[in-house]
C-alpha cells in the first residue's frame, strides 16, 4: 500500500477518508485534523493558554502532544483516582511526559480531596464505581480550570468515544443529554468552564498510531472498572459497522451535531445556580458532588461492609 | 509466525507467510479497533508477514464509562 501524500510505502489505512499514509504524512494528517476541528468550532483562540485533561492513556497524551506542537500554552491536570493496580502507572506517564517537555502539571488526588478513593467512594455510595468516577471528574476538573484562571479545558474523547455515547443516548432516548452533546459546551456561567473536544475527528486507532510514531510512552492497561462496561459493548458494534461501511461512524456523530442537537438544545431550558453547599454551578440547591459526598460520609465501614448510619432526626 | 496480542496477553502460533489482513481474520479481530507492529514498523493490511517473524497487535479501545 502506498502514501497518497508522497507514494512512499504506507504505515496506516485510514478507509473513512479512503487514503493511507506513510509516518511523517500520517502525523500530519492528524495535526491537520485536530486544528481543523479547533478552528472550524473555535475550540481555541491561537496560541491560548489551555488546561489539558490527562490521564496518561494515549488519547490524552496524544492530546498533550499535539496541542503542544500546534504552540497553545498548555499545563496539564491529573486526577489521581487512587485505583489499585491501575492509577499509579497512569500518573507515572503524565508526569514523565510533562517532565519530558518541561511543561506544568497539576495532580489532584481524589483521595486528599474527598477523603476516598474511586473504589471507596463506589462502595460507599453504593453505586458502580464509573458514576462517582465521573461526577468527580467533571466537578474537579471544572473546579480546577476555574481556580487556575484558565479560559478553556481540553480533554481527549475521541471519535470512537464520543460516537459511543451517543449511541447509548439514542438507545435509551436521553434527550437532555443528547442536546448537551456538542465538541464545545460554552461557559453559560461564571462557575462553569468551557470544555472543548479537539480529537472528535481523530479515532482510538489513530491515536495509538500517533503515539506510536511519534514516541509518546502511555499508560496501555485499562482501568479495571471498565471491563464489561456497556460503552465498549457500543464501541464494538459501532466498529463492525465500520468495518462493512468506512465512515458511518463519522458521519453518525457529525451529523447528529449538525442537524439534530440544535434542535434538541432550542427544546432545553436550563437554569443554573450556585450550590447552597459549595459555590459550585448546579440546576438544583445542592448540586450532585456535594449529594454524593454526603452521602458518603454519613455511610459507616464495619469489618468490610457497608452499613448507613440514620441520622436522628430531632422532632420540632 | 508468531503473534502476539495483549488484553489479555497471549502468543498464537501461526503456520505459513500470511498478509495482515488474513491474519486479523483468522483471529477474528476487527482491523478497525488495533494496530500491527513488526518491531517499530507499523502494518498495513496488504503487508505480509513470513514464516519465521514475529508481529504484534496492539488494542486501541478503551471503554471507561466517562
Ligand atoms: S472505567 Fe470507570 S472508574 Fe475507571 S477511570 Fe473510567 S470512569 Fe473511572
Ligand atoms: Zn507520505
Ligand atoms: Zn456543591
Amino acid at each position: 500500500m502506498k502514501c497518497s501524500t508522497c507514494q512512499g510505502k504506507a504505515a496506516i489505512e485510514i478507509r473513512r477518508h479512503n487514503a493511507a499514509f506513510c509516518g511523517p504524512c500520517f502525523l500530519g494528517h492528524l495535526e491537520r485534523q485536530i486544528q481543523r476541528a479547533i478552528e472550524s468550532e473555535r475550540m481555541l483562540a491561537p496560541a491560548e493558554r489551555v488546561l489539558v485533561a490527562v490521564s496518561g492513556g494515549k488519547d490524552s497524551l496524544c492530546l498533550w502532544e499535539v496541542l503542544r506542537r500546534l504552540g497553545y500554552e498548555t499545563t496539564g491536570l491529573h486526577l489521581d483516582l487512587g485505583i489499585d493496580g491501575y492509577s499509579p502507572e497512569g500518573r507515572k506517564k503524565t508526569e514523565a511526559y510533562a517532565e519530558a517537555h518541561e511543561l506544568p502539571l497539576q495532580v489532584i488526588e481524589v483521595k486528599q480531596e474527598t477523603g476516598f478513593t474511586i473504589p471507596e467512594l463506589g462502595e460507599r455510595t453504593r453505586r458502580p464505581p464509573c458514576s462517582g468516577c465521573g461526577l468527580s471528574k467533571r466537578y474537579l476538573m471544572n473546579r480546577a480550570t476555574l481556580a487556575g484562571g484558565f479560559p478553556v479545558l481540553a480533554t481527549g474523547h475521541n471519535l470512537d468515544d464520543v460516537a459511543a455515547i451517543l449511541f447509548g443516548n439514542v438507545l435509551h432516548w436521553q434527550t437532555e443529554q443528547l442536546s448537551r452533546m456538542t465538541p464545545v459546551r460554552p461557559a453559560t456561567h461564571a462557575k462553569l468552564a468551557k470544555t472543548v473536544k479537539p480529537l472528535i475527528r481523530v479515532t482510538e486507532r489513530e491515536a495509538v498510531a500517533y503515539c506510536l510514531l511519534r514516541g509518546v510512552d502511555y499508560h496501555e492497561d485499562e482501568c479495571p472498572n471498565a471491563a464489561g462496561a456497556t460503552l465498549l459493548l457500543y464501541k464494538d458494534v459501532i466498529n463492525q459497522i465500520e468495518a462493512v461501511s468506512p465512515g458511518s461512524k463519522q458521519a453518525f456523530y457529525q451529523e447528529f451535531v449538525k442537524k439534530v442537537q440544535p434542535h434538541l438544545a432550542a427544546g432545553e431550558t436550563v437554569t443554573l445556580r450556585e450550590c447552597d453547599v459549595c459555590g459550585q454551578v448546579t440546576t438544583g440547591e445542592v448540586c450532585a458532588y456535594c449529594r454524593m459526598m454526603e452521602r458518603a460520609r454519613q455511610t459507616t465501614v464495619r469489618r468490610g461492609r457497608v452499613t448507613r448510619t440514620v441520622l436522628e432526626v430531632p422532632p420540632a | 509466525m508468531k503473534v502476539l496480542i495483549r488484553r489479555p496477553r497471549r502468543e498464537v502460533e501461526l503456520p505459513g507467510r500470511r498478509r495482515v489482513r488474513e491474519v486479523l481474520k483468522e483471529l477474528q479481530i476487527n482491523p478497525e479497533t488495533v494496530i500491527v507492529v513488526r518491531g517499530e514498523t507499523l502494518l498495513t493490511s496488504d503487508d505480509v508477514v513470513g514464516e519465521e517473524e514475529r508481529i504484534e497487535v496492539i488494542p486501541a479501545i478503551s471503554g471507561g464509562a466517562q
